[in-house]
């Protein structure tokens, strides 16, 4: 049969598989995380109770998303805070690069977001004349790299300590040794010195209460409080679907991401923002945007297949379980997201046709499902973005025409014990002709690229439903 | 005394015939009467998981005639259970006329250790194979028709048989249908993994439930050169095999 070859997805993955540092780092943190999960998730008991309320309440917040969105825009109007709404990355980069520069930014500093590399957003600022700082250890470390993350959770995922060495070695012009508390150490010094000289902070969201205002982030490294506490303006970048109705929900959430994401209990931090600093507080920024961002999103709304998706929460733990990323990590996807929900999540929000093969990396095995805190049918929409990509075929595509045929000879019985016949004649005389070698043949493509890494199997010289006729004609008197 | 409609699959057919057969023999020895409708040909899977859906039902519509009297279907292949089980009907959702058929299909199919334990309600089936065996946990056998437990609980019954776990046993093999096409080296990589957990264990046998992944792992277990023999259950089951 003849499939469409996925030539750029094949020749990042291949190109991934050739790099031995990457494998190994992104396989060892992968096992660590995933074992963690067990753990922590066995601890807690009742697992799949957790995860069916899990699901129920992203679901419930999803279907009903105009009127907590509404809710939550409400409570910060009523605290005075700023809202903006972005219809797509280009909008949301925009409104934030004109905020810095209206107050005459010189320095960003950032804790981890995801949404923000959605938007490209320090390329924008550079753009603008604006350094911008990442202060996660592992944001920092891609960003010395001039890479892009490659975990959801853990963005220098694919890098070992020698080269993280070798990067801050690189910008602090000191010599460093690879221990990892030594690295931590410098990183902590290098950063802590520049909280205080930013003129903004810039944070994600990982839940947005809708009945309070609050936002709420979760951080294990301390920088979150940093950036939200030290600079005079603190924008939130967040997604539109980032929403839950109350505080109460929070509770489901905090037992839910961090032991999906990491194994941990809880992370070391979690803040609850409610607005910016009010008379007589001793710290807080002056002034709290927030950007809620679309880009895509609501146009899952209302689909039968891919609304789900706007229940995750981003805690990477189908990343982890994922066999396909553990073997090349999350740059062969070349996308902001990786991993499964990157598979499903980039081609939905992406205008970018190129993105749709992402939905072939995947085996349909079903672990990323399998782990999902809020229960999304990952694999299921893998099948149906297949579905959508297969339709967009020509009818001239060698794919399409392999199918039709394979699906001729699979209706007719008369047909398949043709084929069948053919095949065993091509066996017999093409293959094994004379000399006990196989001869090299030219072979269909597909055949030749499974044979390339396995070996073949042959036809057997009489089918089972041969055997089964002859079988039940030696059973009769 | 079932009766049962033997679903070979076509993977089983034309390369496999002995996993065929030995699911017949296990099932007859276990008190089944079986037949096999040879209108019978392939669930589809191939097409429906690459998105070619209108050639995926065209071929599952010839399931549903060959099966529509059958009391118990029963399949060596959790993958295929799985295909039937979990996607026949929304394949069928726009053909009203058959959507009762294809509903009615996917509940009275099972995979082989399944059936086994679950409806014959048997563990011990009697055989007996001295040597060392691990199990690999096919995906869609495990995750998506959540036949977890059947396989082991046979196989702790053989006679003779020492199971050692296999580390990461859920863990995907790679294959993954026409992904092992599609993205063959980085397939490799992954059915690599899998074996170097196969060598970890010492065993002389890996035995599992679906050939797709059988013919993966042996495909790249002969490549390299391993001596691991690579069985399907049924095989293992329905032989007499002395060390």
């Amino acid at each position: 049969m003849l499939v469409e070859t996925t030539d750029e997805l094949q020749a990042r993955a291949e190109f991934a598989l050739g790099d031995a540092f990457l494998r190994k780092a992104v396989r060892f943190t992968v096992e660590r995380l995933r074992t963690g999960k067990a753990e922590s998730t066995a601890a807690l008991g009742r697992w799949q109770e957790w995860r069916e309320r899990g699901r129920a309440v992203r679901t419930h917040v999803i279907e009903h998303l105009d009127y907590y969105l509404e809710q939550f825009s409400d409570r910060l109007l009523e605290g005075g805070h700023h809202l903006h709404f972005a219809a797509d990355a280009a909008e949301a980069a925009a409104i934030v690069t004109r905020i810095a520069r209206e107050r005459r930014a010189k320095l960003v500093v950032k804790s981890k977001s995801m949404v923000s590399e959605e938007l490209h957003l320090n390329q924008h600022l550079a753009d603008a004349g604006i350094e911008a700082l990442e202060t996660d250890l592992g944001e920092w470390i891609v960003q010395l790299a001039h890479e892009m993350p490659s975990h959801l959770i853990i963005p220098a995922i694919h890098k070992n300590r020698h080269q993280v060495q070798a990067l801050f070695e690189a910008e602090g012009n000191v010599p460093l040794s690879p221990e990892t508390q030594t690295l931590a150490a410098h990183a902590r010094r290098r950063l802590r010195q520049r909280f205080a000289e930013a003129d903004i902070g810039i944070t994600g969201c990982n839940f947005a209460i809708a009945d309070t205002g609050s936002v709420v982030l979760f951080t294990n490294e301390g920088n979150g409080r940093m950036v939200t506490t030290l600079p005079k303006t603190h924008i939130v970048v967040m997604g539109m679907e980032r929403i839950l109705p109350s505080l109460a929900d929070l509770e489901l959430m905090a037992n839910l991401l961090p032991r999906s994401a990491t194994g941990q209990k809880i992370t070391t931090y979690v803040n609850l923002l409610s607005g910016a600093r009010r008379e007589g507080e001793a710290d807080g920024a002056r002034e709290l945007h927030v950007v809620i961002l679309d880009n895509g999103r609501s146009a899952q709304l209302g689909h039968p297949d891919y609304q789900e998706i706007l229940n995750c929460i981003r805690c990477g733990a189908c990343l982890n379980v994922c066999p396909v990323y553990r073997q090349v990590g999350g740059h062969a996807y070349a996308s902001v997201y990786s991993g499964p929900i990157g598979a499903v999540l980039t081609p939905l929000l992406s205008r970018d046709p190129r993105a749709r093969e992402l939905a072939n990396a995947s085996t349909l095995c079903g672990a990323c499902t399998e782990a999902c805190p809020v229960k999304i049918p990952l694999h299921d929409m893998l099948v149906h973005l297949r579905r959508d990509n297969a339709q967009r075929l020509p009818n001239t595509s060698l794919e399409k025409q392999g199918f039709a045929l394979w699906s001729l000879i699979f209706s007719r019985p008369f047909l398949y014990r043709l084929a069948l016949r053919l095949a065993r004649f091509a066996e017999r005389f093409l293959l094994r002709t004379g000399s006990r070698s196989r001869r090299r043949l030219p072979m269909l493509p597909a055949v030749e690229a499974w044979a390339r890494h396995r070996s073949l199997p042959l036809p057997a010289r009489k089918s089972f439903r041969e055997r089964f006729r002859e079988l039940s004609r030696a059973k009769r008197p | 005394m079932a009766h049962v409609s033997l679903f070979v699959t076509c993977l089983a057919d034309q390369l496999f015939p002995e996993v065929g057969l030995s699911t017949l023999r296990l099932l007859e020895k276990l008190g089944c009467t079986v037949d096999f409708p040879e209108a019978q040909l392939c669930c589809g899977q191939p097409a429906f998981n690459s998105g070619h859906v209108p050639e995926a039902r065209r071929v599952a519509r010839g399931l549903l005639g060959a099966f529509a009297d059958s009391e118990y279907v029963v399949t060596p292949s959790g993958s295929c259970a799985s295909m039937l089980r979990h996607y026949y009907a929304e394949l069928f959702a726009s053909e009203p006329e058959l959507a009762e058929a294809a509903r009615a299909l996917a509940a009275k199919t099972y995979e082989l250790s399944q059936f086994i334990v679950g409806v014959l309600g048997a563990r011990d089936v009697g055989a007996t194979f001295p040597h060392r065996v691990t199990y690999h946990a096919s995906c869609h056998g495990s995750r998506l028709l959540g036949v977890k437990e059947e396989p082991l609980e046979l196989l702790r019954h053989v006679r003779g048989l020492e199971l050692v776990p296999l580390p990461r046993c859920e863990d995907c093999c790679g294959f993954g249908g026409v992904f092992s096409i599609k993205l063959a080296a980085l397939s490799s990589a992954m059915v690599d993994e899998k074996i170097e957990h196969v060598l970890e264990t010492g065993a002389n046998v890996l035995v599992g439930t679906d050939m797709g992944c059988l013919m993966n792992i042996r495909g790249r277990l002969e490549r390299r050169g391993q001596p691991v023999r690579v069985l399907h259950l049924a095989e293992l089951l329905a032989g007499e095999e002395e060390a």
